[in-house]
C-alpha cells in the first residue's frame, strides 16, 4: 500500500515521458492524482500501515499532511491541461512528468520514518520542481531557479549536517545507533544534549530554509513571482508542508528528549521574526505573484509559532496547516488567470480584474479575505485558536505580537489587492493569453475556496480525527 | 590511525585556504577535486576494518568529486570562456582572513561537544565545520556561478568528512543517497549553469538581479 502510494505516481510520470500527445499528456494529471487520493482514502482505513521494516510508516501525522498534498495536488491538476492548452508551442513533457515525480517524492517525505530517506525525499523533491519554475524559459524565471537550487541545496546541506549531529548524539551516548524515528523518540532521553542542541538548530535552519522562514525566505518570492501560478500551489501547499513536517518530527524528538524548553522559544522567534518580514514586504509590493510568496512566508511564520506556542496552539497550527495549503491553492489559481488575463503580474497594469475576468477576481478577493484571516473561513478559527492558546499560556507579548502581525499584513495585502480587481478594467497587454474564463480555469480555485470554506463553518469528524490524533502525536500523548 | 588521518585533514585545511585565496576558476576547481579525492581516501582509512562498503563509498566519493564534477564544471567553463572570478564582493585576502577567524571557531565549537572515545582529539570534527564555513563564504561573496558550484561542493565536502565519523551509524543506502544527491544536484546546477550562459553570454550572477525588492 505505501510503495503504490509511492510508485503509482511515478509510473505516471513514466507514461507522461513516454506519451507522444502534447494535447492528451496533460490529463495524466488529474488520473495520476485521482489515483493517488483513491489509494489514500483506501490507505486511511487501516490503522497501521508500515513497510520496510519501519522505513515507511504512515503514521497520523503523515496522514494529515499527506491528505492535504493528495487534495491539493488534484484539483491543481485539473486545472493543469486548460492552461497548458495555453501554450501549445511548449512542450509540456518536462513539466507533465517532474509533477508527477514531485506528488511521489512529497509522498515518500510524509512515509518516510527514516531521517535520511526522509532527508533524500526533501532533496528529490527540490530538484524535481527545478525545472518547473524555469518553465516559462525567460532570464528572470532564469534567475529564480538558480536562488531556488542554491539556497535550498544549502538549506537541504545545513539538515543533512543537522542529521549527522543528531546521530552523533546517539553515537556518543553509545546508543545503538540507528536513525528510525521510533527508536530515537524512545532513546530520546539518553541522547547526548550538546549535540542533540546544535542538531535541532541546524535541522529547524536547515528546513526551514525550504519551508522558506525569514530570514531564509529569499528564495521564495522569486521562485513564486516567476513560476507557473499551478507550481506556486504545489510550492506553497506542498513541499512547505513537507518541510514543516520535517520540523515537527525533530520537534518531537526534542520533547521526547525533555528539550521541549530549548526548541519552543526559538520556533516563537523564527515564526514571529517571518510574519514581520512577510508584514514589510507586503506593504507597497507592486507585483501580486511576489505578494503571495510573502503571504506564504508569513504562514509558514504562523505554523511555527502555534507549535511554539504548545498546547492547544499546536491543533491551530496542524488546523491552519490545512487551511493555509487550501487558500494558498484558491489564491495561486485565481491569481493565474487574472495575470494570463492581462498578461502581466504588476498591481499597476492591473486594475478592475472584477470586469475583466469576474469570476477569477471574486475568488482571489475571498480567498484574499480567507488568508488575512476573516470569519468565516477556516484560517481565521486555526488563527484564533493560537492567538487564545498563546493568551492562556500567559504569553501576551506572543500572543499581542501575533496579532499586531496580522493586521499589518491584512492592511498591507489589502492595499495591492483591492485596488486590483476594483475599478475601471486596464486594458490587457497584447501577449495576454487568457481570453475569457472556462470551467476549468475557475472550478479548481472554487473548489478550493469551498473547501476553506467549509472549514471554517464545520470539521468533518474524520478530520477532526485526524487532527486530534496527529496533535497527540506532536505533543507525546 | 591518527597518525595519517590528522595529516590528510590538515591537507583539507590547506586547500581551504587555498580556495578562499585563489582568483582562478581551475585553480579552484582543481582544489575542489583534490578535497574530494583526499575525502576518498579518508574514507577508506577511517573505516578499513569495517568490511567493504565502506571502500565502496570511498571510491565512488574519489570518483564523483575528484573526476565528474571537476570536469562538467571545467567544460562549463570552457563554453562560457571565462578563466578568473572577478571582483567578488569580498576580497581575497580579507576571505582567507574569515576563513581563519571560522577555522578558530570551529575548533572552539568542537571542543564544547563530547565525542566519543575514539575520535579524542582527532581533527575530524573541527575540519568538518572548517570546511563547511569556508564553503559557506565561497558561496555568499563570489559572482561567478562556476565558483558559487565549488563553494557548495566545499561544504558538501565538510559534511562529508562529519560522515566519516558516524559511518556506521549510517546504513548504505543513506551514504548512496549522499552521493547521488550530490551528484544529481551538480549535474542540474551544471543544466542551470549552461542556462545561464546561453541567456546573459556569461556566467556572472551579478546579471542575475532582476529580482529583488
Amino acid at each position: 500500500m505505501l510503495f503504490a502510494l509511492v510508485l503509482i505516481p511515478l509510473a505516471f510520470a513514466g507514461v507522461a515521458f513516454a506519451v507522444p500527445s502534447q494535447r492528451w499528456r496533460p490529463w495524466l494529471l488529474p488520473l495520476g492524482g485521482g489515483a493517488h487520493l483513491g489509494l489514500y482514502a483506501a490507505a486511511l482505513r487501516e490503522s497501521n500501515l508500515s513497510a520496510l521494516d519501519g522505513w515507511l510508516v504512515l503514521d497520523p501525522l503523515g496522514r494529515l499532511v499527506l491528505g492535504l498534498i493528495s487534495v491539493l495536488f488534484l484539483l491543481s491538476s485539473l486545472y493543469a491541461p486548460a492552461w497548458l492548452a495555453l501554450r501549445p508551442g511548449r512542450s509540456n513533457r518536462v513539466f507533465c512528468a517532474n509533477l508527477l515525480i514531485s506528488l511521489s517524492m512529497i509522498t515518500l517525505i510524509t512515509v518516510a520514518h527514516h531521517l535520511g530517506l526522509m532527508w533524500v525525499a526533501i532533496e528529490a523533491t527540490t530538484l524535481a520542481i527545478a525545472p518547473l519554475i524555469y518553465f516559462n524559459r525567460s532570464g528572470r524565471s532564469l534567475e529564480a531557479t538558480w536562488k531556488y537550487l542554491l539556497i535550498g541545496s544549502v538549506g537541504i546541506a545545513l539538515s543533512l549536517m543537522g542529521s549527522f549531529f543528531l546521530a552523533y548524539s546517539a553515537v556518543s551516548s553509545r546508543l545503538e545507533s540507528s536513525l528510525l524515528f521510533e527508536d530515537l523518540i524512545r532513546d530520546a532521553p539518553q541522547l547526548s544534549r550538546p549535540w542533540l542542541h546544535a542538531a535541532f538548530v541546524l535541522l529547524l535552519v536547515g528546513y526551514g530554509t525550504k519551508m522558506g522562514l525569514a530570514p531564509m525566505h529569499t528564495w521564495k518570492p522569486d521562485a513564486y513571482g516567476e513560476a507557473p501560478g499551478l507550481i506556486g500551489t504545489l510550492l506553497a501547499g506542498g513541499l512547505t508542508s513537507g518541510a514543516f513536517l520535517a520540523i515537527l518530527r525533530f520537534f518531537q524528538i526534542c520533547s521526547a528528549a525533555g528539550e521541549a524548553a530549548f526548541a519552543r522559544p526559538m520556533m516563537v522567534a523564527l515564526g514571529l521574526i517571518s510574519m514581520a518580514v512577510a508584514g514589510v514586504f507586503m506593504a507597497r509590493q507592486r507585483d501580486f505573484k511576489r505578494l503571495l510568496a510573502y503571504s506564504s512566508v508569513e504562514h509558514m511564520g504562523i505554523l511555527v509559532v502555534g507549535v511554539g506556542i504548545g498546547g492547544t496552539a499546536v491543533f491551530g497550527a496542524l488546523l491552519h496547516l490545512l487551511n493555509n495549503g487550501l487558500t494558498k491553492g484558491a489564491l495561486f489559481l485565481s491569481a493565474a488567470n487574472i495575470h494570463r488575463a492581462y498578461g502581466s503580474k504588476l498591481a499597476a497594469e492591473v486594475t478592475g480584474a472584477l470586469q475583466k475576468v469576474p469570476i477569477s477576481a471574486a475568488l482571489f478577493l475571498m480567498a484574499f479575505f480567507a488568508i488575512t484571516g476573516s470569519p468565516p473561513f477556516g484560517p481565521f478559527i486555526s488563527e484564533f485558536t493560537i492567538v487564545r492558546a498563546a493568551i492562556f499560556n500567559g504569553q501576551y507579548a506572543v500572543a499581542g505580537l501575533f496579532l499586531l502581525m496580522l493586521v499589518v499584513v491584512f492592511v498591507g495585502m489589502g492595499a495591492t489587492v483591492l485596488p486590483l480587481v476594483q475599478g475601471e478594467a486596464t486594458a490587457s497587454r497584447p501577449d495576454a493569453l487568457l481570453t475569457r474564463e472556462t470551467f476549468f480555469n475557475v472550478a479548481p480555485p472554487l473548489a478550493f475556496i469551498s473547501l476553506v470554506l467549509l472549514l471554517g463553518l464545520y470539521i468533518p469528524p474524520f478530520v477532526s480525527s485526524l487532527l486530534k490524533d496527529a496533535v497527540a502525536m506532536v505533543e507525546l500523548r | 590511525m591518527h597518525s595519517v588521518v590528522d595529516p590528510l585533514l590538515v591537507i583539507i585545511l590547506l586547500l581551504n585556504f587555498f580556495l578562499l585565496g585563489t582568483s582562478r576558476l581551475r585553480a579552484a576547481i582543481a582544489g575542489s577535486a583534490a578535497q574530494g579525492v583526499i575525502l576518498g581516501l579518508l574514507a577508506a582509512l577511517v573505516h578499513v576494518s569495517v568490511g567493504p562498503r565502506p571502500l565502496l563509498i570511498a571510491a565512488g566519493a574519489a570518483l564523483i568529486k575528484g573526476l565528474v564534477i571537476p570536469i562538467l564544471l571545467i567544460r562549463a567553463m570552457r563554453d562560457a570562456g571565462i578563466r578568473r572570478e572577478i571582483d567578488p564582493l569580498v576580497g581575497f585576502i580579507p576571505s582567507m582572513l574569515l576563513g581563519a577567524i571560522a577555522l578558530a571557531i570551529s575548533l572552539m565549537f568542537a571542543q564544547t561537544l563530547p565525542v566519543v572515545p575514539s575520535q579524542a582529539g582527532s581533527l575530524l570534527l573541527p575540519a568538518s565545520f572548517a570546511t563547511v564555513l569556508t564553503g559557506f563564504i565561497v558561496l555568499t561573496t563570489r559572482r561567478k556561478a562556476i565558483t558559487q558550484v565549488v563553494g557548495y561542493l566545499t561544504l558538501e565536502n565538510g559534511i562529508f568528512i562529519m560522515g566519516l565519523s558516524i559511518l556506521e551509524a549510517m546504513p548504505f543506502l543513506v551514504e548512496i543517497g549522499v552521493l547521488l544527491d550530490l551528484f544529481v544536484g551538480i549535474f542540474v546546477m551544471g543544466i542551470i549553469i549552461n542556462h545561464i550562459n546561453r541567456e546573459f553570454s556569461s556566467l556572472d550572477t551579478s546579471r542575475l538581479s532582476a529580482l529583488k525588492e
